[in-house]
């Protein structure tokens, strides 16, 4: 029975002053309102990038890293052995390196049987040129199973003109970025010439073209097959330079890659490790955007810390009064928390629609043209832990800026006031 | 014999600021149920001091308090504030209405806050005291709005509210015109015929001459 009383008389005292009451809690709201909006625009520009940056990266990639192990050497042959010379080789070279996997057709079959991998795409990939008259165009071809490179980057959503499958009934055929195409003033069907760096060359016929809304992607990428590629590098059938996976959880990546290193003893990189610069990207926009709002909402706590304030040094008769007529210390902590609690809830409900009608409409405005985003609105997650961390940061300004002057009232010696 | 309803023994009482004074010096008195007490004497004798010692407003003192038999000395904050509610009706010289509450919702704070009764039948007892104050036709005003002996009138029917053990008056005419003090001064008549216990510090010699009993003070000695 107690709390009826208290809230009525928090319920009169607030809807005494309107325009206090209604400023007080307008800061709350602008406060909370642009937490979402940041954050919601903040997370849909990382999530954006993590698309783009995941539609390019396979979860793991395992690969022939080069080693400058320099324990044996030739120069011991050149100089004959002897027992008590030391030979200094300065600045060694290796003599002959072959970048592929060795077995790669045992270990793509061993991965397909692994639990958690969902796709097994295998390449073969180098840089070569295309000549365009005297111009000569370096770009990255890569030699692939155009089916299981369609299941890991989803190729088929991203073909401007063409099918992958293409690749496969077409003799020496090729997927140009389209960017690349038009640069060699190429469509479907038009022939390119391949030039490897041997010297080595390969005419292809291009059956298709793709966008992917990334520079490098579309302007320094192309696709053949797997055989084509070997070819025109003159390497055998097995000759695989990268094995590329899609796990089922992606988020297991990282603890997968070392055991699979471990097991072929070869190079394994899992995607959170080659983008760790997009990560640190997202860590800085989020501790940004939580660093300005958490400023935002200080202001609106240090706001009703102000009014409340100022509430009750006006109130200070009456709260002598309700002290003598039995309120004790409690109920006047209550009566005047309350008012700011109350102020921050509605203050912090109206934020979260301010903040959820802002960012629909942001969502809604278009991106600025450009040629290498691919990108129509400004992008905007609608994540609800936002709107409740939001709901949560009010709340928790408003009680601790409530709270001070609260207590404040009630030390309130009422003597002192009754007496004059 | 009738009931003892308050009973203080050896109440010394020091200002700390800016020096050390003693203002109340072995002040020991029992008054009984239904009596009219007044305090009298000059401005500074320490009788609004007294007055709120006895009240359990103040609790910086030593000796002992005892009201209907509890001992209020000692108690905390929290239990004395319910003991005040239930127990104690306080009129003051200064009105002290809540501005932004009605004239009802005045009176009926205190027993809300005691929560032994539902609204409804708060509701109707506060008009009854409101109608006994002859209060009644400006129930449903802002308390801010009224008249100083109209508001005077409310805070005496706020005090009756829970039917109080004492009623404590700290100069209730001190801020009103002859016309309201006369007023005033029924109300109390008519409390002190209906039995209630009352303690009322005062200047107004006509007003003490009403009283079953006068304590005449001085320099923070009762003086008799």
């Amino acid at each position: 029975m107690i709390l009826p009383v208290n809230l009525k008389i928090m319920k009169i005292h607030l809807l005494s002053r309107k325009r206090q009451t209604i400023v007080a809690m307008l800061g709350v709201t602008f406060g909370i309102g642009m937490f979402i909006l940041m954050m919601s625009f903040m997370k849909g520009m990382n999530d954006f990038f993590e698309d783009i940056m995941l539609s390019v990266t396979p979860d793991i990639r395992i690969y022939n890293d080069y080693k400058t192990d320099y324990s044996s050497s030739i120069t011991k042959q050149f100089l004959g052995q002897q027992q008590n010379n030391w030979i200094v080789v300065r600045h060694p070279r290796p003599k002959q390196i072959n970048l592929n996997l060795k077995n790669a057709p045992g270990i793509i079959e061993d991965l397909k049987k692994h639990n958690d991998v969902q796709v097994v795409s295998p390449l073969v990939s180098a840089q070569v040129l295309f000549n365009y008259g005297p111009v000569q165009l370096a770009t990255i071809l890569d030699g692939v199973d155009i089916r299981e490179e369609d299941r890991l980057f989803g190729l088929s959503d991203k073909m401007a003109s063409g099918r992958p499958e293409a690749l496969l009934t077409a003799n020496n055929g090729i997927l140009l970025g389209y960017k690349l195409a038009g640069k060699l003033n190429v469509t479907t069907g038009d022939m390119v010439t391949a030039t490897a760096p041997s010297g080595a060359q390969l005419r292809f016929r291009v059956v298709g073209m793709f966008k992917f809304g990334i520079a490098t992607m579309d302007e320094y990428k192309a696709y053949v097959s797997i055989t084509s590629m070997q070819q025109l590098l003159g390497k055998s059938r097995d000759y695989i330079t990268d094995i590329r996976l899609k796990l089922k959880d992606m988020d297991e990546a990282a603890a997968l890659a070392p055991a699979l290193a471990k097991k072929y003893g070869y190079k394994a990189e899992d995607w959170e490790t080659v983008n760790a610069s997009v990560k640190a990207g997202n860590l800085i926009r989020d501790t940004f955007t939580y660093v300005l709002s958490f400023t935002l909402l200080l202001i609106a706590g240090f706001g009703i810390y102000n009014i409340m304030n100022m509430v009750i040094i006006g109130k200070m008769k009456d709260i002598a009064i309700l002290k003598a007529e039995g309120f004790a210390r409690k109920d006047i902590i209550q009566i005047f928390l309350s008012q700011s609690l109350v102020i921050g809830l509605i203050g912090a409900m109206a934020g979260l629609l301010l903040g959820f009608v802002l960012s629909y409409a942001l969502s809604k405005v278009p991106w600025p043209e450009d040629e290498f985003i691919v990108i129509k609105h400004f992008p905007v997650n609608f994540d609800t832990l936002y709107y409740v961390v939001g709901m949560i940061f009010g709340l928790l300004t408003t009680g601790l800026a409530g709270l001070l002057p609260a207590l404040k009232a009630s030390r309130v010696d009422p003597v002192a006031i009754l007496r004059g | 014999m009738q009931q003892e309803v308050l009973k203080a023994e050896k109440l010394n009482k020091y200002f700390y600021e800016p020096a050390t004074t003693q203002v109340l010096y072995d002040i020991s008195l029992s008054i009984g149920e239904g009596e009219f007490v007044s305090i009298m004497g000059k401005s500074g004798c320490g009788k609004s001091t007294l007055l709120y010692l006895l009240s359990t407003l103040d609790t910086s003192y030593e000796g002992t308090v005892d009201i209907t038999g509890v001992r209020v000395t000692g108690l905390n904050e929290n239990d004395l504030a319910g003991f005040r509610n239930e127990h104690i009706g306080f009129v003051f010289q200064f009105h002290y209405l809540l501005p932004e509450f009605t004239v009802l919702e005045n009176v009926m704070l205190p027993a809300l806050k005691l929560g032994k009764l539902n609204r409804e039948a708060i509701e109707q007892h506060a008009m009854d005291r409101l109608r006994q104050m002859d209060m009644h036709e400006h129930a449903k005003k802002l308390s801010g709005k009224l008249s100083g002996g109209q508001q005077q009138r409310v805070a005496i029917a706020r005090a009756l509210i829970n039917n109080p053990r004492i009623i404590m008056a700290d100069e209730p005419t001190g801020n009103l015109d002859s016309a309201n003090t006369a007023i005033v001064f029924s109300i109390f008549n008519q409390l002190v015929q209906e039995g209630n216990t009352i303690i009322a510090v005062t200047h107004d010699h006509d007003f003490a001459r009403k009283s079953t009993r006068i304590l005449q003070m001085a320099d923070g000695r009762l003086t008799l």
